[in-house]
C-alpha cells in the first residue's frame, strides 16, 4: 500500500518531520528521521536507526509504568520512520500559558507525577519539554518524543532528566518557572516519597554545581 | 547599576578584557566603530591556563596594550567618556588585575565605570560584526558552550554543555596528543589540522540530553581510543570534531527549530574551525536562516567586544559603581538585562 500520496506533514521538527495520515482507518503520524546532511552519513545512519529503534521500546515501556503514550502501529528501521497513534490536544507548552494559575499547577502536579512512574520504572525521557506532552480531548496528558531517552535507574540520569525539566521551564515559561517546576517536585515527590525525591533533589544540585559558572558550586 | 546622567554621553568607550588568558583593550566609537584591538596573550610553559600566573602576565603588559590600543585609535586618555571591563565570568585572578585596571582608569579620568557579561559582548560583538538583528547563538569557546537567543529582556539559554567546554575538550585532547600549536592560536586549532586528513570513523560517544550536550565522556573515550594506538591520529581528530561538532550542531538547530528565529550566529574562539562553521551553515539553510560567522579577530576574547557592549549599556543608562565593580566569576549570561534591545 503506497501512503505517501496520503500524507501531509503536520510538523517539520529539528531531528523529526511528523506526517500525519490515514493507515488502516485510523489517522495516524508518521515520525520520519530525516537524514541530517551536517554529519557523516555513518554516524548520521547510526545515530538515526538507534533512535528509531529505541524511541518505539520506552513509549511500549512507558504505557506499563502507568504512563500514557501513544501506540505504535510499525517500525521501519531502514527509513527510520515510526507509525504511531495521532493524540489529538493540545501541547502543554501552549495549555501553561492560557490557563487559571490554580490549573497550571494542577497540570504540573501531574506532570511530575508522571515523571516519578517513569523513574521508578527505571525510564528516563530524556527530553522532558513542554512540547513533549500533549493534553489530549479527554484531558489526559500524553508523554511523546522518547527519541532521546533510555532505559537506566540510576539517580545521575533521573538527576538530568529533572534538571531539563527545570531548563525547559526556565526558557520557554520564565514568567512563572518557579511555581511551575515547584508544582513538578510536588507531584514527583508524591509518587516516589520523600526520602527517594530527596536524593533525586541532592543529585540536581549536584549536576548544576557541575555546569560551567552556577551561582552556587563546589568550593 | 545605577543610572548614568544624561550629560555624562560622549563619544569614546574604553573595553578591558582580561577573563581567561588574554588581556584586551579596544576602543569604540558611541555608533560602533572599532578604533583599536590590541591584545597580548599569557602562553603556559606547559598544561593549560594557570589563573596565577595569568593574572600575573595581564598585570606586566597592562600599560603597553593599553598604550598601543590609544595610539592605534588616535584617542587621548581624556578623550574617553567610559571605561568597560569584563566583570564575568572567568578566572578569578585574571578578571580581577583586569577589573583593577579600569577602576583604577576610571577614577582617575573621572569617567563612569561599566561592567560588562563577557557571554553577552560575545553575542553583541558577532551582531555588530556581521549585521544579525535576532539570531540563534552559539557561542563556544574555551570556557563557554551555549546556545542562546533574545527573548523577553534577556538572551535565554536555549541549550549548553553540562559539563566542559568545546574549545577545553579540543585544547586538552590536543595536549593529550602531544599536539604543538601555532602562536596566536588555541592548542584545539592543531586538531582542525589534522582531522581534515581523517577518514575513518571512529565509533565515540554521542550525548546529548534534551538541548543540552555532554563532552567530557566523548574526550575520556577519544583520549582512551588514542592510548590504545590502533587508530590513527588523524582518524581520531576527525571523529572526535565530527562527534562534537554533530553535538552541538544538533542543539542549535533544536533551538532554531523551537524558536523559529531567521539567523544563526557562530561566535567565541572555536567560531575560526571551518568545519564546525559548515556544520551550520548547513542546518540554517535548512531552516531558511542566514548564517553569520563572528571575524576571525574578533572570535576570540579580545577587548573590542567589552568596548562596544560598554557602549550599548552606557548609552541605555546603565553604569557601575566602584563599589559593585566586584568581579563575578558564574556570571551567567541569562541574569543579565538586556535593555538596549527591544
Amino acid at each position: 500500500m503506497d501512503k505517501l500520496d496520503e500524507k501531509t506533514l503536520f510538523k517539520k521538527g529539528a531531528e523529526a518531520s511528523l506526517c500525519l495520515a490515514d493507515w488502516h482507518e485510523r489517522k495516524v503520524i508518521i515520525k520520519m528521521r530525516i537524514p541530517k546532511k551536517y554529519r557523516p552519513p555513518e554516524l548520521d545512519k547510526q545515530i538515526r536507526s538507534y533512535r528509531t529503534v529505541h524511541e518505539p521500546q520506552l513509549l511500549h515501556e512507558a504505557k506499563a509504568a502507568g504512563v500514557p503514550t501513544p501506540l505504535i502501529y510499525m517500525v521501519n528501521v531502514p527509513e527510520s520512520s515510526i507509525t504511531m497513534e495521532y493524540i489529538e490536544g493540545q501541547q502543554v507548552k501552549q495549555l501553561l500559558n492560557k490557563v487559571s494559575k490554580a490549573d497550571r499547577n494542577k497540570l504540573c502536579v501531574k506532570i511530575g507525577g508522571f515523571i516519578a512512574q517513569l523513574h521508578s520504572h527505571g525510564l528516563i525521557h530524556g527530553d522532558l519539554t513542554t512540547s513533549n506532552m500533549i493534553q489530549s480531548a479527554e484531558g489526559t496528558i500524553f508523554f511523546v518524543d522518547f527519541g532521546l531517552g533510555e532505559k537506566n535507574a540510576e539517580l545521575e540520569a533521573q538527576g538530568v532528566d529533572l534538571h531539563l525539566m527545570k531548563r525547559a521551564l526556565q526558557s520557554t515559561h520564565y514568567p512563572f518557572w518557579e511555581e511551575c517546576f515547584q508544582s513538578v517536585l510536588c507531584g514527583y515527590t508524591s509518587i516516589l516519597g520523600v526520602e527517594l525525591a530527596e536524593k533525586v533533589y541532592e543529585k540536581i544540585k549536584e549536576i548544576e554545581r557541575r555546569g560551567r559558572y552556577v551561582e552556587e558550586r563546589k568550593q | 547599576m545605577k543610572k548614568a546622567k544624561k550629560t555624562d554621553l560622549g563619544n569614546y568607550c574604553l573595553g578591558i578584557e582580561s577573563s581567561a588568558d588574554d588581556f584586551g583593550v579596544g576602543i569604540s566609537t558611541f555608533k560602533g566603530e572599532i578604533l583599536a584591538n590590541k591584545s597580548d596573550s599569557y602562553i603556559p610553559l606547559e598544561g593549560g591556563i594557570h589563573p596565577r600566573e595569568a593574572a600575573r602576565h595581564h598585570s606586566e603588559v597592562s600599560d603597553k596594550v593599553l598604550n598601543d590600543a590609544l595610539v592605534k585609535a588616535g584617542v587621548k586618555p581624556r578623550e574617553l567618556s567610559v571605561i568597560a571591563f569584563s566583570q564575568g565570568p572567568g578566572l578569578g585572578p585574571s578578571l580581577r588585575t583586569g577589573a583593577t585596571v579600569a577602576r583604577a582608569l576610571a577614577s582617575y579620568l573621572n569617567i563612569p565605570l561599566v561592567g560588562v557579561n563577557h557571554s553577552v559582548a560575545h553575542i553583541e560583538i558577532g551582531k555588530l560584526k556581521t549585521g544579525a538583528h535576532d539570531p540563534v547563538t552559539l557561542y563556544a569557546s574555551g570556557g563557554n558552550t551555549m546556545v542562546t537567543a533574545f527573548e523577553s529582556g534577556r538572551y535565554r539559554v536555549f541549550g549548553e554543555t553540562l559539563d566542559i567546554a568545546l574549545g577545553n575538550c579540543l585544547d586538552v585532547f590536543a595536549r593529550e596528543a602531544g599536539l604543538k600549536g601555532k602562536k596566536g592560536l588555541p592548542l584545539g586549532a592543531a586538531v582542525e589540522r589534522l582531522a581534515a586528513k581523517g577518514e575513518r570513523l571512529v565509533s565515540l560517544p554521542y550525548v546529548v540530553k534534551g538541548m543540552d550536550l555532554s563532552l567530557s565522556g566523548l574526550l575520556t573515550a577519544a583520549t582512551a581510543q588514542l592510548q590504545k594506538g590502533d587508530c590513527k591520529l588523524e582518524d581520531v581528530c576527525y571523529s572526535l570534531q565530527e562527534n562534537a561538532f554533530s553535538m552541538v550542531t544538533e542543539v542549535t538547530e533544536r533551538a532554531l527549530a523551537h524558536t523559529e528565529k531567521k539567523e544563526v550566529l557562530l561566535t567565541g574562539g572555536v567560531a575560526a574551525n571551518k568545519r564546525l562553521q559548515s556544520m551550520l551553515a548547513v542546518i540554517a539553510e535548512e531552516h531558511d536562516a542566514r548564517f553569520n560567522v563572528v571575524p576571525l579577530e574578533f572570535a576570540t576574547d579580545n577587548g573590542a567586544m567589552i568596548a562596544w557592549t560598554g557602549t550599548l549599556a552606557y548609552r541605555h543608562g546603565l553604569v557601575t559603581a566602584l563599589d559593585e565593580s566586584f568581579v563575578k566569576l558564574r556570571w551567567r549570561v541569562d541574569k543579565v538585562d538586556v535593555p538596549w534591545i527591544s
